[in-house]
């Protein structure tokens, strides 16, 4: 049993865990076509069978259910403020199951040259009423019968009063804001806290306009618009959703990372010595000291940066994705590569930090200013 | 049930269908055929936001799962029970925390809180979900692109619905959330007092902004959080945000049928 638990802990540190998904990932939503045949191959896509969705549910339901014996675990859990939660993460993976399985589906009626599933006879009809105002009557009850329920089997909790000289350890931002408070770790609250989350909108508006492919509407389908499905279930599943899975059950005092299984004691010791890129260049490197001039200090720092945005998309544009710049042309594509480019910052800083501890690859904090 | 009390009773039913009263109310009567089902729906203020008729796919619960409805619905009855605790409910240091007590201990049948706050955390979670069914059956493209960008910022106005009233409790929970979450506003680019490039917005030796001029301040109308960002994000909450946000309901709702209803495959 402990040992069980300790495996766990092990895996869900967010090292592993991290890891584990990001390799896996793109051979479960593959991006292209060789991932593709990898998922075949590999028959993935078993996920998206009645016996894949059980067996998903199972092993979640049994993850749930064992864990529940632990105290540690039924502490963090059952907060009240995270049972919602909870119910996300099966709500979640039933309909990113849902709407798989009708895309594979569908994918199969493609292939074979067939009507997709959600075809019908244009001329051929049906009557709002009675056919979708009793459904949407009977989902509506259900709605209010789930929350009735709910309502009465769990309190809304009440802390103790607002004490502004008292501040609770850990003080988490409300769930859905998570994510982004799990970013801070990383970032400094201006990227966080401010640009990421604009760009997030700003970028989720942009999908239809940056999406130029005309087929898939209207109807589940996963190969007709792989790139674009599975660039959106990586935001949506592992950007998104885990993030805010680990921000809530994963971190507890000072931020510290904590397993599902593990006692967060207040006084678990993290080594704290996170190095910025111009240390690392001038004092160990160099071993020349820090410069006074901060243009010249953090010269480094900005040149990588200007690199990553600058020189990788014109080079990506003509190798790994030139199909894809063909097809967008200059101006979508610019937009697309930077939005990924700023999305994938958050995995790579994540390693940095991991790797080589290193703090800030820009650091003017003189300004406010460090990435 | 014998055949003869069958008989009558529908036609109490029919009677009651083709009564004055029913009449004034529903002018097509009890839907008895397609003309009248057709009727039902054209004639209801509520019902008429639907199409007469849809194509096939478009009712069945595994193609919308009914998440968009589903969201509006709790946003309604977060408005009704929004507005029943917003009798108890007065927005200020000395009273908010143990109004709070009092909806707990001394009001009969008080869910009302419960109702509120589980579907509050319901609807962000089914608002998400209608924006993944959007996507994967691609219903963002054209012509509905519009509507999509419509309703990023519904989910937007969700989430910053949720937030501002996370505060009114007034507990330890509700300040320091709303702390770690303001907090991040000091730094915004040129508008926070530690933002990046703040520092360049000045006249001689002269901050133009600094932590009593800065968006942060705006927002909480004080250098923390205190009474002052209680009555804003109180009536942020109750008045501005729904104001806007049903705004926004509008015209996604008139949106979905002039973009050409629920997206069809070809
Ligand atoms: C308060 C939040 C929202 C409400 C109440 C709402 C309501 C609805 C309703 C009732 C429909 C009809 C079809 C269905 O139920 O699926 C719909 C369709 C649609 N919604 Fe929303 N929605 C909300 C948020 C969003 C968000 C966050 C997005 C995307 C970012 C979005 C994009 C769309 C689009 C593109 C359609 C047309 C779908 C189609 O034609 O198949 N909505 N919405």
């Amino acid at each position: 049993m402990d040992l069980i638990k300790s495996v766990i802990n092990t895996l869900a540190s967010p090292t592993i865990l991290f890891t584990l998904i990001i390799v896996t990932f793109f051979f479960i939503f593959p991006l292209n076509d060789w991932f593709y045949r990898w998922n075949k191959r590999l028959k993935l896509d078993s996920f998206w069978t009645n016996r894949g969705g059980i067996k998903m549910f199972i092993i979640l339901l049994v993850f749930f259910a064992f864990g529940l014996f632990d105290e540690n675990f039924r502490l963090i859990v059952l907060k009240p403020d995270n049972v919602p939660i909870v119910g996300l993460i099966f709500l979640v993976a039933f309909f990113t199951w849902l709407s798989m399985k009708q895309a594979v589906d569908n994918d199969v009626h493609i292939e074979n040259n067939e009507n997709v599933n959600e075809y019908s006879d244009p001329d051929d009809k049906v009557l709002t009423w009675p056919d979708l105002v009793y459904i949407e009557l009977i989902a509506l009850v259900l709605c209010t019968v789930l929350l009735i329920v709910w309502s009465i089997g769990l309190q809304a909790p009440l802390e103790e009063p607002a004490n502004p000289t008292l501040s609770p350890n850990p003080a988490k931002a409300p769930w859905y804001f998570l994510g982004l408070q799990e970013m801070l770790v990383y970032f400094d609250p201006w990227i966080a806290g401010v640009l990421f989350p604009s760009l997030m909108i700003v970028g989720l508006m942009a999908i239809p306009y940056l999406d130029t492919n005309k087929k898939g509407v209207g109807y589940y389908s996963f190969k007709q618009r792989m790139m674009a499905v599975s660039l959106y279930m990586f935001g949506w599943l592992v950007l998104w959703v885990l993030l805010i899975i680990i921000g809530t059950f994963l971190r507890g005092p000072n931020w510290n990372f904590f397993g599902p299984f593990e006692y967060w004691d207040l006084h678990k010791l993290q080594p704290l010595t996170n190095i910025n890129l111009s240390e690392y260049v001038y004092i160990i490197w160099f071993s020349t000291g820090m410069p006074d001039n901060i243009l010249l200090r953090e010269i480094w720092g900005i040149l990588l940066i200007l690199g990553y945005f600058l020189i990788l998309p014109p080079l990506f544009a003509k190798t790994w994705l030139k199909n894809l710049y063909n097809r967008l042309g200059n101006f979508r594509y610019s937009v697309f590569i930077i939005l990924i480019l700023f999305a994938l910052s958050m995995p790579i800083k994540m390693y940095l930090r991991w790797m080589v501890n290193l703090k800030y690859i820009v650091a003017i904090p003189e300004y406010f200013f460090n990435i | 049930m014998s055949k003869s009390e069958k008989k009558k009773k529908e036609s109490i039913l029919l009677r009651l269908g083709n009564s004055q009263v029913w009449k004034s109310i529903i002018r097509s009567g009890v839907p008895r055929d397609r003309r009248g089902r057709m009727l039902s729906v054209l004639n209801s203020v509520f019902l008429h936001l639907h199409p007469v008729r849809m194509p096939k796919h478009a009712v069945k619960l595994k193609y919308t799962w009914c998440m968009g409805g589903l969201s509006f619905y709790i946003f309604l009855v977060l408005t009704i029970t929004g507005i029943l605790l917003m009798f108890y409910y007065r927005p200020t240091i000395e009273y908010a925390y143990t109004d709070m007590i009092d909806l707990r201990e001394q009001v009969p049948l008080g869910i009302m809180r419960e109702i509120h706050r589980w579907g509050a955390h319901l609807m962000v979670i089914t608002v998400w979900l209608h924006m993944f069914r959007v996507f994967m059956t691609g219903s963002y493209k054209s012509p509905r692109e519009f509507n999509w960008v419509v309703g990023v910022m519904l989910l937007t106005l969700t989430l910053l619905l949720s937030f501002t009233g996370y505060l009114l409790p007034w507990d330890q929970l509700a300040i320091w959330a709303i702390t770690v979450g303001t907090n991040m506003a000091r730094a915004t680019p040129f508008l926070g007092h530690e933002g990046p490039g703040a520092a360049l917005l000045s006249i001689g030796d002269i901050n133009l902004v600094h932590a009593g001029s800065d968006v942060r301040f705006a927002l909480l109308g004080g250098r923390f959080v205190g009474e002052a960002a209680l009555l804003r994000f109180y009536v942020l909450h109750c008045i501005g945000l729904p104001f806007i946000i049903v705004i926004f309901m509008a015209v996604h709702f008139w949106r979905i049928r002039k973009d050409g209803g629920i997206s069809t495959p070809l």
